[in-house]
């Protein structure tokens, strides 16, 4: 039903650039689905959205931060010995982790704090998986003199140590979430909690791509920076577009952001990559929720889920910390239906090898996210001939990892 | 349509003889099928009027511990929506009057299929439903099925439903609808008596549904004191708490859980009659 649906409405589309509709869906995905208590607030976020998108001095305001405070642009970088070495695809690196705080998550964090500020809010909360959403928020709220409180699931709070750090140097309160599996489900579940009973001076600031409408489209927006820079970098560098775009998925908040500038290039592939974890034939034992997951409604939108036969949510699994949640944005759901971006998986092992390979070949520790990208170019890039141009979105650094990677590989430290 | 439901048939007769509704919230297979069905067959003679039975969902957005926790021991005694259902048609056997709202959340209602699952609650004898995270904006996804059906679709108002907001969320709404006394989750902080008085009056200006109270309501004294502003009051939080009070080390039942919830719904039916 779902398939069907979806592709006989994108027949007569003629761009995928659209979307989402004046009740936030993206064909059958989206919309608002959440209490009562909320919908006002979702609402006058909208409006407060909107109106902030026609201020000309928003944008500005944001190209300010992005330039002298993010440290944007961030390049876009030819990994030569990465390309000889697997003798295909011309592969470039989109370095968003060269952002300040280390991760794409900085480019939605500055534009949701300047709404929050015009919104005239003065509490913000967020939920964090790997911990780089959190260090993010605590980042600008520390910048701006905002209260912040930041929801992490127990489990996540051991795996990502350093992260921890950071949020509480940076002065945000961290509140362990225990209750699941303690990932970043349950997290978001606490900080719907959290808004639903202080909803006068609290703003949510939500960190994927992910959540009720007008977030999907929101922080698309913000994170859309990574594939307008990618244009005007691949123009300058080679004269033309890329022919091949891959990027990991977890919500799909840095995906979004360099797919959606692309999305009306015919010519050009895209590739969304999501955590395999122990292999899609293993119960449970992964993270991929368009691969390995069915429709469904959670935390105030439709998407594919991870959930069982009675509409109870999985907890799922990845090693990856920022992939580990059992939904996707609503417009990457969109996307695998209508097939204009084809959805894959790595495992936690691939992406392990993926790590180590570019660490040695570049001199560059990618977080475990985007090495769930690398793995997938891996594959794909010898099979491709030597002027296909590809762009890996590289959106996170490894420091965060090393734990967690130390210990996958036996190393002691 | 059918527009004599159970539910309308109920708030009539309260009406009538002039108190309000206690409506009670229990978890459907909490802690296991067995005694779930027996504290549920029970309510009627402890004085429940209205019978909300808790669909339980893996991630109850807007609950607070104690019905999660609720939800979860459901979940893990093997609890699904086709046993919540056939829970219905069991009490529906010894009782044919009691008014039953199945509540919950949308997913595990659209993983079974809208259409089906509708169909299934009126066979099962289901009066109404209360799905917390559908709102009006999407009515036509689940709320005008259900009322083609003669089901009531019981709204949530909360105290942030403004003047503007209030007549769409009521537009689509009957049996009765049910004000949050409180932003926040259930079991949370305790209602401002006087508060309430002034959101529910707003409420009865815009619709003439009866209006039961309830988030944060533990005791007969609260649940008399809010008996006065509305038609109803709900209790949910505090029966669960007592079915986990009532729990063995191990988290099985004794003999004692069914009475203690049943103790509670009396003193609280009590202190609503005396009110």
């Amino acid at each position: 039903m779902t398939t069907s649906t979806a592709k006989s409405h994108d027949a007569k589309l003629n761009s995928y650039r659209t979307g989402p509709d004046d009740k936030g869906f993206f064909g059958l995905f989206g919309g608002r689905f959440v209490a009562e208590t909320l919908m006002p607030l979702i609402l006058e976020l909208e409006r407060a959205y909107e109106a902030a998108k026609a201020d000309p001095s928003f944008q500005a305001e944001i190209d300010y931060l992005n330039l002298h405070y993010a440290g944007r642009p961030s390049p876009l970088y030819l990994a030569e010995r990465m390309t000889n070495e697997l003798g295909g695809a011309k592969i470039y690196f989109k370095r968003d982790e060269l952002n300040h705080t280390g991760s794409h998550k900085i480019n939605n964090c500055l534009g949701q704090i300047l709404l929050a500020r015009r919104m005239g809010k003065t509490r913000i909360i967020a939920e964090t998986g790997a911990g780089q959403h959190g260090v993010a928020v605590a980042t600008v709220c520390a910048k701006y003199g905002l209260p912040c409180e930041i929801y992490m699931g127990a489990t996540d709070i051991e795996r990502q140590a350093p992260n921890v750090a950071r949020m509480m140097l940076l002065g945000a309160k961290l509140n362990s979430v225990t209750a699941g599996a303690g990932t970043l489900k349950d997290a978001m579940n606490e900080a719907l909690r959290d808004w639903v009973t202080n909803v006068t001076d609290t703003y949510y600031l939500i960190g994927t791509a992910a959540g009720p409408h007008p977030y999907p489209a929101m922080v698309r927006d913000f994170q859309s920076i990574i594939g307008k820079e990618t244009r005007e970098q691949m123009i300058a560098a080679e004269g033309r577009l890329p022919d091949t775009i891959v990027a990991c998925i977890g919500g799909g908040s840095n995906a979004i952001g360099l797919f959606h500038p692309f999305l009306d290039d015919k010519n050009t592939a895209i590739y969304g990559v999501e955590a395999g974890g122990h292999g899609l034939d293993v119960e449970n034992g992964h993270a991929a929720s368009m691969n390995g997951g069915t429709p469904g409604v959670l935390h105030g939108n439709r998407t594919y889920l991870l959930q069982n036969d009675d509409g109870q949510i999985l907890e799922g699994h990845s090693i990856s910390a920022g992939l580990d949640y059992p939904g996707v944005g609503p417009e990457h759901a969109w996307l695998k239906d209508t097939g204009r971006v084809t959805y894959v998986s790595i495992t936690d092992k691939e992406a392990l090898q993926a790590l180590q390979f570019c660490t040695r070949m570049e001199g560059i520790i990618p977080a475990l996210e985007p090495s769930h990208a690398l793995a997938q170019v891996m594959k794909l890039a010898p099979t491709l001939p030597k002027d296909n141009l590809l762009v890996m979105n590289l959106c996170g650094r490894g420091d965060k990892d090393l734990f967690t990677v130390a210990k996958a590989l036996g190393m002691k430290i | 349509m059918k527009t004599d439901t159970r539910i309308e048939q109920r708030f009539a007769k309260l009406k009538a003889e002039g108190r309000a509704a206690l409506v009670t919230f229990v978890t459907a297979g909490d802690p296991n099928y067995a005694t779930s069905l027996k504290i549920i067959s029970g309510l009627p003679g402890a004085g429940a009027d209205v019978i909300e039975i808790g669909m339980p969902f893996s991630d109850p957005m807007a609950d607070g511990p104690p019905i999660q926790a609720s939800g979860l021991r459901a979940l893990k005694a093997g609890q699904n929506m086709k046993k919540t259902l056939q829970l219905v048609r069991d009490f529906r056997n010894s009782d044919s009057e009691t008014p039953i709202v199945l509540m919950g959340y949308y997913n595990p209602i659209y993983v079974y299929g809208n259409e089906r699952f509708l169909d299934d609650a009126v066979a099962a004898g289901v009066d109404g439903l209360i799905v917390v995270d559908v709102p009006p904006e999407a009515d036509d996804e689940l709320c005008i099925p259900a009322l083609a059906r003669g089901l009531n679709f019981i709204r949530l108002a909360t105290p942030t439903t403004d003047d503007r907001r209030l007549p769409m969320v009521l537009q689509n709404t009957s049996g009765f609808v049910y004000y949050v006394s409180i932003t926040g989750i259930t079991g949370a902080a305790a209602p401002v008596a006087t508060d309430v008085g002034r959101h529910v009056a707003r409420i009865k200006q815009a619709t003439d549904l009866p209006v039961a109270i309830g988030f944060g309501v533990r005791t007969p004294q609260q649940a008399k004191d809010l008996a006065a502003h509305g038609d109803g009051v709900v209790v949910g939080s505090a029966l669960v708490n007592k079915i986990a009070a009532s729990l063995d080390a191990a988290g099985n039942p004794t003999d004692s859980t069914v009475r203690e919830v049943l103790q509670l719904v009396a003193s609280l039916s009590g202190a609503l009659k005396s009110a």
